[in-house]
């Protein structure tokens, strides 16, 4: 039976394209993957490939045409059928679709346009840029309509396709529904993680749903080889080994290629004399006795705390559409622990003495190496503060975490020749490296924040105030 | 071990019971001199004389209504309904006095109570006596209700049920009297609240009780030559129910489906339903699915009579549309 085929999504935030080129034409014999047109989105050419078997019986939009997402633009089915009655339908979908600028309801996607409309992985260019969020929870429930049919801007997914999205790290808004109406459910998201990491390439195959007569198979792969050069890794099989990723290394994977391919960074370096520093430590350390240790780290979380109080346009993310400015403080803090790393949170971290930040972060690392984190300890920070000092790792610079815009890479003491006085002198010195979102945080930005920090830290009296 | 008959199962336990302890006695219609009117009270009355098995009029108000004031004053009554259709002439009984006596005598009398008999539809008796009462008590606080699907389980929970000191509404399948398995020769008992995997499985959990357990373990046969492999779940009682036992296993799943001989209208399955949603919400795959007869008085008609029950072709099409496979 022949089908309406509406333009399908060809990049997240799409919501319109021009038909630049048709490469097939009435007429011709297509398969799933075949390539059928070029299509101009809000990010760049995308390939608009064909899900179903059959034969072009009619284009519907001449190339140069722009076109609303979901509207018809050919019709699909068995050589010789009858289209006058889609030929009528489509145009008054199209009608429909075009009319109201701003009709608050998505575009009605009809039964038989539902099937093609099936997100390709995207392609970086086609990647989305909306911010990730950054508890895994919310994920889901905040993306916006994409891939699959979704009613209401709502992305439409079983309950443990959702956990299991958060579980395996998969960003459902890549992943396509075989269920009724397009709903995503586990086999999909299973699928899409069988398949691996998504290659960085831009021909990625897309995934497509399942169409009603092939359910059996879960997901079919649009077969079109991977573009994937071998690497050699040894003539005998003993010289390597591949250990499988763990689900924690597979999401520090998939956020921080995410986050290095999605978010804009760009890298500001301060040094500065970390003496007054070290010497307040251990006037604090010498007055705590045996109720507990500050590290410089502590210091460095508080400064970092109270410098986004003063320079709160630094506390923010990017919100697709807006910036989000948080009203509270929270620092994250990177903890190396086995294979991997977290991020617990210090909240409200401007609010908070050092004697309390420094027990709470010993605490929290601590149950960070026992993974006896719970979920709530290690989301929702709205700055980070990373640091190698300890490794003796001079500066370094740190990937976004996102959605925060700003990542503090923190480095380790150095002794080094200075002027003090006039006079040649040894002089202890520390850099930090900022990372910022450029989305939200310009340089001058950036630059002033530093300079409030590095100020806090080189009168870290003003710590107390 | 030795293969007896669900029929025989119940027998031993009453009689084992009636053993143990004179103060357990049965009353009922038919349940002495004609052996009982399927023959699961055969050889009571001869063994226990018409003092412990009494044959009673056609008024089930009335020999119910003694059983519970028997049962305040110390002895353990086991009421026989002829079938459960009929206990409905005796409901004012269970429900107002049998499930409420000890909760408003302040704990001063128990009530230790078994109504028993067949439920269920039987084969071409038509409307008035093709019916599922389990939802209908199953409602009510005070009651507990036991649904076996073996002899085993017959065997080993009506043992419980009389031993239980509250009133206990033991439903009986009509048709699997004639079911055999494996009973174990030495005496036991099986706790009430607890419910038993039938079968162990990955894809889907199929909640049954009585004779639907059967229905889905035939339905899991069909379904395991697609390769799909069904968990059969029979909580076997169904007040209390043994909630964990289903959470745990569609948490596994991912999937439920309900069967039930009842009607579909706030069917005991509906309570089903809701603990699992409550319960594996974020493991929830599909919707969960409710195979139930149809919501329609039992028709006599043989053909009619299969139609509107649930099958095993309704359970295997309800199993794949958790798993999208049509």
């Amino acid at each position: 039976m022949a089908q309406i085929i509406g333009l399908p999504k060809l990049s997240p935030t799409m919501e319109e394209g021009v038909l630049v080129r048709w490469v097939k034409q009435e007429g011709d014999k297509v398969s799933p993957g075949d390539l059928v047109a070029e299509v101009e989105t809000d990010k760049a050419n995308m390939d608009f490939t064909m899900e179903d078997d059959g034969v072009l019986l009619r284009l519907l939009v001449k190339e140069g045409e722009t076109v609303k997402l979901g509207a018809p633009v050919a019709i699909l089915g068995k050589a010789g059928e009858d289209v006058t009655e889609l030929v009528a339908r489509a145009a008054a979908m199209t009608a429909e679709v075009s009319a109201p600028v701003s009709a608050p309801a998505p575009v009605p996607v009809a039964a038989p346009v539902a099937a093609p409309v099936a997100a390709p992985v995207a392609a970086p260019v086609a990647a989305p840029a909306p911010v990730a969020a950054a508890a895994p929870a919310a994920a889901p429930a905040a993306a916006p309509a994409a891939a699959p049919v979704s009613l209401g801007g709502k992305l439409l997914a079983s309950p443990l396709a959702k956990s299991l999205a958060i579980e395996l790290g998969i960003d459902l808004r890549m992943v396509s529904g075989s269920g009724p109406g397009g709903r995503i459910v586990e086999r999909d998201v299973r699928a899409v993680a069988e398949s691996g990491p998504k290659p960085a390439d831009a021909a990625a195959a897309p995934v497509t749903g399942a169409s009603s007569g092939a359910a059996a198979e879960p997901v079919a792969m649009v077969a079109r080889p991977a573009p994937v050069t071998p690497v050699r890794y040894g003539d005998q099989p003993g010289d390597f080994v591949d250990v499988p990723a763990s689900n924690m290394r597979k999401r520090i994977a998939a956020r921080l290629t995410e986050a290095k391919r999605d978010v804009p960074h760009f890298y500001l370096m301060r040094r500065f004399d970390v003496e007054p520093v070290l010497a307040f430590r251990g006037r604090l350390n010498a007055l705590l006795g045996d109720r507990g240790k500050v590290s410089v780290n502590d210091l460095i979380v508080k400064a970092v705390a109270l410098a986004l109080r003063r320079v709160p346009d630094c506390n923010a993310a990017w919100n697709g559409d807006s910036i989000r400015k948080f009203r509270r403080v929270h620092v994250g803090i990177a903890v190396a622990i086995e294979d991997g790393l977290v991020t617990p949170v210090v909240r409200d971290a401007d609010l908070k003495g050092l004697g309390v930040i420094g027990a709470e972060v010993q605490d929290l690392a601590r149950r960070a190496k026992e993974r006896q984190l719970k979920g709530h300890e290690i989301t929702g920070s709205t700055f980070t503060v990373s640091n190698l000092g300890m490794f003796q790792i001079e500066r370094f610079t740190a990937i976004l975490n996102p959605p925060e815009a700003g990542i503090l890479a923190v480095g380790g003491v150095v002794e080094e020749p200075v002027v003090k006085d006039g006079q040649l002198a040894i002089g202890k010195r520390m850099t930090v490296t900022m990372s910022c979102d450029h989305r939200v945080i310009d340089g001058a930005l950036g630059a002033r924040f530093l300079a409030v920090l590095v100020e806090q830290l080189e009168h870290p009296e003003s710590l107390a105030l | 071990m030795p293969v007896i008959s669900y029929r025989e199962a119940l027998n031993q336990a009453m009689r084992e019971e009636m053993e143990h302890d004179p103060n357990v006695f049965i009353m009922g219609e038919e349940v002495g001199h004609y052996n009982g009117a399927y023959k699961v009270t055969q050889g009571l009355l001869q063994r226990f004389s018409e003092r412990r098995v009494v044959d009673t009029p056609i008024a089930e108000m009335g020999f119910a209504g003694i059983g519970v004031g028997a049962a305040m004053v110390g002895l353990r009554p086991i009421i026989e309904f002829m079938t459960f259709n009929f206990s409905l002439v005796a409901i004012d009984q269970i429900i107002n006095n049998a499930a409420k006596i000890y909760q408003m005598s302040g704990g001063q009398f128990h009530v230790p109570i078994v109504f028993r008999g067949p439920s269920g539809p039987a084969v071409q008796v038509s409307s008035q006596h093709s019916q599922s009462f389990e939802s209908f008590y199953a409602h009510v606080p005070g009651l507990k209700v036991v649904m076996p699907s073996t002899a085993y389980d017959a065997k080993g929970l009506l043992k419980s049920a009389i031993r239980d000191d509250n009133p206990v509404v033991f439903m009986e399948g009509e048709t699997l009297y004639g079911m055999t398995g494996e009973v174990p020769a030495e005496e036991y008992t099986l706790p009430l609240g607890k419910g038993d995997v039938k079968r162990a499985g990955t894809h889907v959990t199929l909640v049954a009780w009585s004779r639907m357990v059967h229905t889905c373990l035939d339905a899991a046969k069909v379904l395991a030559a697609d390769g799909i492999e069904a968990e059969v779940v029979d909580p076997r009682t169904l007040r209390p129910l043994d909630t964990e036992l289903i959470v745990t296993s569609v948490k596994k799943t991912g999937r439920c489906v309900i069967v039930e001989v009842g009607w579909p209208m706030a069917g005991f399955g509906a309570e089903v339903a809701y603990r699992v949603q409550r319960g594996c919400l974020d493991h929830l795959d599909a919707p969960i699915e409710r195979v139930t007869s149809d919501d329609v008085p039992m028709p006599y008609a043989k053909n009619l009579e299969d139609e509107v029950q649930p099958q095993v072709k309704d359970v295997v099409a309800a199993v794949r549309r958790t798993l999208y496979l049509d």
